[in-house]
């Protein structure tokens, strides 16, 4: 792919970028950096596709280290804002069913 | 259709459902979906990789694999909420790391065959091993700050900062204009990583929401560049999405302090300009758990203001216990929750619905601002230089003009602090001297559970 088009992905990428971020509320920038950290161990696919042309032990041992950064990242990332997530409720609702047993 | 095309394909598939997730995190209902959606995408975006022609050792990348999810997933269980600031810094700090090392290694790829690279592969890649390195480093010395392993704050003149950015421009210059050597490029790591240390070492523990979302952004953007070098179009749309997202974030973050970027990392805040005035003759009124007590029983609007000092003693438990006894008895309790409160974007939201606390209750400052003229009591817990009408009333204070929560329109106002100290900016409170204001002094968290037994007694 020529550098142009990558140039104008790039561009049109940071356009989305801005335009979905914006307007997010407080409640949720925790999340929504630590979702966007996870999406950045994307890095890991660079570690992938490099590992195999790479030869020597510092190369092996450089990668080895870079994928395993990578997925940490990204295991990690999208984990902890699982559960961080999962914590955000709205008012509990009436519970009906204990009405009933009373 | 070729193999290469299906791998495009599935990364088209992929950062759709990047940007989909994303697009879904921007509300509480959606946002778990969300979290999930972008996940998916990025099992599809790994997977694609791996049916690669390019992809060999097997052997290696399983290893990396299974080192990452070893240590990424029981971290990612156990952190406690309260130690989420760091564990978003570290996560960060690896990927940036993920990002130096492999540019490194394909420098030396390059070394060994042709000698450098064209420009248009070399020079997104020098870009993505300064940043990855510098975000590497600083996101370390964030973690470290976090933590509390690293105390107090690091007096670095700007010019050490600029002399290593300029020395990191500079080698990538070399570089570019025909050396060919690897020393030098890992020279190049080294003083970006030393830009990432010192830059982040000097900053104060209030700061920290900017710093964080600008090291996230950089991590991105580094991906973003590492994506163009390796002609990776997932990369570079996944990168750029996180760089775009994390600097509108860190804009937002600096706004909401009334600082520019640049102003976070060169120059500390009140650092070398006047000390402000402290406030002569000013007097201010103690009470009691009792008396707290009783206010808050007999109001009927509260809002409670938490900050960093609620973090600290984890009083966010007791504080949502004592809110949820006040609705009992017909109180109605909100929180006032500054941008910047806490260490990280939406810290005190985090914590608060650790507590159970619904996210309706949890109000931006925009909309409580206007909630406060018929506010009864405004419940301040651990947070100070948010609340300062300094910022709005004293011309030459440090932080004038930065938007605060208006807690001083409150009918009473009472203040949960540890001791009489200013806040981080070092700057006196007059809303501490108000005639309305009562001071409670001691941990937020054993004062708010003090003030829960007297409200249960009345």
């Amino acid at each position: 792919m020529d550098l142009l088009t990558e140039i104008a992905i790039l561009v049109l990428a940071a356009f989305v970028g801005f335009e979905v971020i914006s307007k997010v509320p407080n409640t949720l920038h925790t999340p929504l950096m630590s979702g966007t950290n996870a999406i950045h161990g994307i890095v890991l696919l660079g570690g992938l596709l490099v590992i195999g042309p790479a030869d020597g032990l510092l190369e092996d041992v450089l990668l080895v280290v870079a994928i395993a950064f990578g997925t940490i990242n990204v295991v990690g990332g999208f984990l902890v804002t699982d559960r961080m997530l999962g914590m955000f409720k709205s008012k509990p609702e009436p519970k009906a069913e204990e009405k009933d047993g009373e | 259709m070729s193999r290469a095309d299906v791998i495009t394909l599935l990364y088209i598939l992929a950062f759709s459902l990047f940007i989909v997730g994303l697009h879904m995190l921007r509300g509480p209902r959606t946002a778990v979906r969300g979290n999930q959606v972008a996940a998916i995408g990025m099992a599809i975006a790994v997977i694609a990789t791996l049916i690669d022609r390019r992809i060999g050792d097997w052997g290696l990348i399983v290893v990396g694999l299974a080192i990452g999810t070893a240590v990424g997933i029981p971290s990612a269980r156990s952190v406690r909420m309260t130690a989420m600031p760091q564990m978003v810094a570290l996560f960060n700090g690896v990927g940036g790391g993920a990002v130096a090392l492999i540019s490194v290694v394909e420098y030396r790829e390059a070394l060994e065959g042709a000698g450098n690279p064209e420009l248009s592969v070399l020079i997104p890649m020098l870009f993505a091993a300064i940043i990855g390195s510098i975000s590497f480093w600083g996101s370390i010395v964030a973690f470290l700050k976090l933590q509390e392993s690293l105390k107090g704050r690091f007096r670095i003149p700007r010019q050490v900062n600029a002399g290593l950015a300029a020395l990191a421009v500079a080698i990538a210059i070399v570089i570019a204009a025909g050396t060919e050597s690897e020393a030098l490029f890992w020279l190049l790591l080294l003083v970006a990583g030393a830009l990432g240390l010192s830059a982040v070492l000097q900053i104060g523990g209030a700061d920290m929401p900017v710093v964080i979302s600008t090291l996230n952004a950089f991590t991105g953007l580094s991906a973003a560049a590492a994506g163009v070098a390796l002609d990776n179009t997932a990369l570079i749309v996944a990168g750029m999405l996180v760089g775009a997202s994390g600097s509108i974030l860190t804009k937002q973050m600096a706004d909401a302090m009334n600082r520019s970027i640049g102003n976070v990392f060169f120059s500390g805040l009140g650092a070398g300009g006047p000390t402000a005035p402290g406030i002569e003759g000013g007097t201010v009124r103690s009470t009691s758990a009792a008396d707290v007590a009783i206010q808050l029983s007999y109001a009927r609007l509260v809002v409670v203001v938490p900050g960093y000092g609620m973090a600290v003693a984890q009083a966010q438990r007791a504080v949502a216990d004592l809110a949820a006894e006040l609705e009992k008895r017909g109180v109605e309790v909100l929180y006032g929750i500054h941008p910047v409160a806490g260490r990280m974007p939406g810290h005190m939201n985090v914590l608060l619905a650790e507590a159970d606390v619904p996210y309706d209750q949890l109000k931006e400052m925009d909309d409580i601002n206007g909630e406060f003229a018929r506010t009864d009591v405004a419940l301040v817990i651990g947070a100070n230089d948010v609340t300062n009408p300094a910022a709005r009333t004293v011309a030459d204070s440090p932080i004038y003009g930065m938007p605060i929560l208006d807690v001083d329109k409150a009918s009473s106002v009472i203040v949960l602090k540890r001791s009489m100290s200013s806040g981080f900016a070092g700057i006196d409170n007059p809303l501490f001297y108000d005639p309305k204001t009562a001071l409670l002094f001691g941990d937020a968290k054993s004062s708010v559970a003090e003030v829960l037994g007297e409200v249960q007694q009345l």
